[in-house]
């Protein structure tokens, strides 16, 4: 089984978000970048049927040569091949046309995306590459087996979970259920020299749209200071969200 | 052309989400001066999306979509939008909706942005402001595409009656068997309590309940207040909660109009997955829990003492304004 975990070059989630250029651009100074913590918990799991059932895994990147640090750390947790497509990410439309094409490429059997980056939150990339090259898709994933050509797959659904099942080729939207949190990998030493010797292929975009563009960003308003009740007086509390609040 | 709005249902009635859908749908046609035609899906009773704005439904009667499938769904919609000549074409944010909002931008060839918060800003050129950086930003997004796919955040908008009432029509999608390549074949769903996704409050427990035990009182209050209960991310790492109930960064996000935080102390990747909320409490017996700087009323004191109480007060508000 061939198998492509697409990562996302995320700022880490404890960073302080800024803008720059008249607000119009993300400000990575003094930013830690991270996989995508969606993405990881589907290579994660890629890992297991690589040890399990001897699948191959590759690393795909939308991006330029600031992200290949990123890249060098899935090499490092443990995939086979990565791949980064030179060119800026610059909207989901455009990211999952280039993705499509190393899929088709690639020959892949099953493709994890994590459901959303937590930069730009799109949430499209795994149901655009599905619908782009016809494979069959499952999103907000939280639980993945194969058995030949046949995927179980298990969905997280608002208000409970549901079952279904899938002919491979398969792109599934990945997310913690997938693995659990613990059993997310910190790369050891022999992971990072052995991921230094691991090919990192560059290739050059394909020619395709952006269909949305970033136009601005806006940092929230900063929000007044909290009203506190005695805990002796929680009658106070409801008359506040009944009267003042009005959500009760 | 018209606005096309997907109004999903669930047992052949209407969700929430549906009409705030619609209600958003009747604002971006009145900014286009054009009308809104919803579609759905073995559905509820028509003529109650006309009384928030929907002037059409295209009403699809199909056996084969009695359970929900992506691709089907997705195709089925877009045929609707095709017919309709929609320019734009409005979801919610449910997990289904956002399941099959990408693939119905495909089909459409169209720009898609997702958790939209309000109105467009301009119409020409297009443009929307949506949340980023999991709530820690917004993000105003130009669509340049000839047809535009919107999804609406879910109580981002609220309800919006109109009086108006809504002719149904007949739709007959033609559906291949490709589109059924996913078979679901077992939903596991508590249909007796509110989901996450859904509700207008949440509440939600954190480490400082100390067990799982102790979250009878959490589900009381929700109980009382009609809420979906909710947990931090270690107590679903611990096991104490199903992961379905994490709300987080890499759990559910939530975007209620009430959020009740017990006993949770903040964490930056919390409150990133909540902000969304409009009003926020935290009870924590911490003064310096970061929830604080977060919240718009807090109680400093035990949970133990100070939610058996909130049930009790609730539950006189409740009788006194029943």
């Amino acid at each position: 089984m061939k198998i492509l975990v697409c990562i996302s070059h995320v700022p880490d989630t404890t960073s302080k978000i800024n803008f720059t250029d008249g607000d119009t651009k993300f400000d990575t100074n003094g930013v830690q970048f991270v996989i995508n913590p969606n993405d990881e918990f589907g290579l994660t799991r890629a890992m297991w049927f690589k040890e399990k059932q001897g699948a191959s895994v590759d690393v795909a990147n939308v991006g330029g040569p600031e992200t290949e640090p990123t890249l060098r750390k899935a090499l490092a947790i443990g995939a086979d091949n990565a791949i980064r497509v030179n060119t800026e990410a610059t909207d989901g439309f455009y990211v999952a046309r280039q993705l499509a094409k190393v899929i088709q490429d690639g020959g892949y059997d099953l493709v994890i995306a994590g459901r959303e980056s937590i930069d730009y939150n799109g949430g499209m990339v795994p149901g655009m590459i599905s619908a782009l090259t016809g494979a069959n898709f499952v999103n907000t994933c939280i639980g993945l087996e194969v058995e030949g050509d046949t995927a179980t797959v298990i969905r997280e659904i608002d208000g409970g979970k549901e079952t279904s099942t899938a002919k491979l080729p398969l792109i599934v939207g990945g997310q913690k259920g997938l693995v659990e949190e613990s059993d997310l990998r910190i790369p050891n030493m022999r992971g990072i020299m052995m991921a230094r010797k691991k090919p990192l292929t560059v290739v050059e975009p394909i020619e395709a749209n952006q269909e949305t563009k970033a136009v601005q960003f806006q940092k929230p308003t900063p929000k007044g200071e909290v009203t506190l009740v005695d805990p002796d007086n929680v009658d106070q509390l409801v008359a506040l969200l009944h009267n003042e609040a009005k959500v009760i | 052309m018209s606005i096309l709005v997907y109004t999903e249902s669930e047992g052949q009635k209407f969700k929430k989400a549906a009409f705030e859908v619609a209600s958003y749908a009747k604002e971006v046609a009145a900014m286009l001066g054009t009308t809104v035609t919803a579609v759905s899906i073995n559905g509820g009773d028509s003529s109650e999306l006309g009384a928030y704005g929907v002037d059409k439904v295209l009403e699809i009667k199909n056996d084969k979509l009695s359970t929900f499938n992506a691709k089907a769904y997705a195709d089925a919609i877009k045929q609707a939008a095709v017919q309709e000549g929609a320019k734009v074409v409005v979801v919610s944010s449910t997990a289904d909706s956002k399941f099959l909002a990408p693939l119905l931008a495909v089909h459409l060839n169209a720009g898609y942005a997702s958790n939209v918060v309000g109105l467009p800003e301009s119409t020409s050129p297009f443009k929307v402001k949506r949340t980023a950086f999991t709530n820690k930003a917004f993000n105003v997004t130009e669509i340049p595409t000839d047809v535009k796919v919107i999804g609406l955040s879910n109580n981002a908008f609220g309800l919006k009656e109109n009086a108006g009432s809504a002719a149904s029509e007949a739709f007959e999608p033609s559906l291949s068997d490709d589109d059924f390549g996913v078979q679901v074949t077992a939903v596991d769903k508590a249909t007796d309590k509110v989901s996450i996704a859904d509700a207008e409050i949440v509440v939600s427990g954190g480490r400082g309940l100390k067990g799982p035990e102790n979250w009878g009182m959490i589900e009381e209050l929700a109980d009382v207040l009609g809420a979906a209960t909710a947990c931090s991310k270690p107590v679903s790492d611990m096991g104490w909660r199903p992961h379905s109930e994490h709300v987080g960064q890499t759990g559910k996000p939530v975007a209620s109009n009430l959020y009740i935080a017990v006993g949770v102390s903040g964490a930056i990747q919390h409150l990133a997955g909540i902000n969304a909320s409009k009003v926020k409490v935290v009870i924590n017996n911490d003064p310096e829990a970061p929830f604080f700087k977060a919240a718009d009323y807090g109680i400093v004191g035990d949970a133990f003492e100070v939610v058996p109480k909130l049930i009790e007060k609730l539950k006189e508000f409740k009788s006194n304004n029943a």
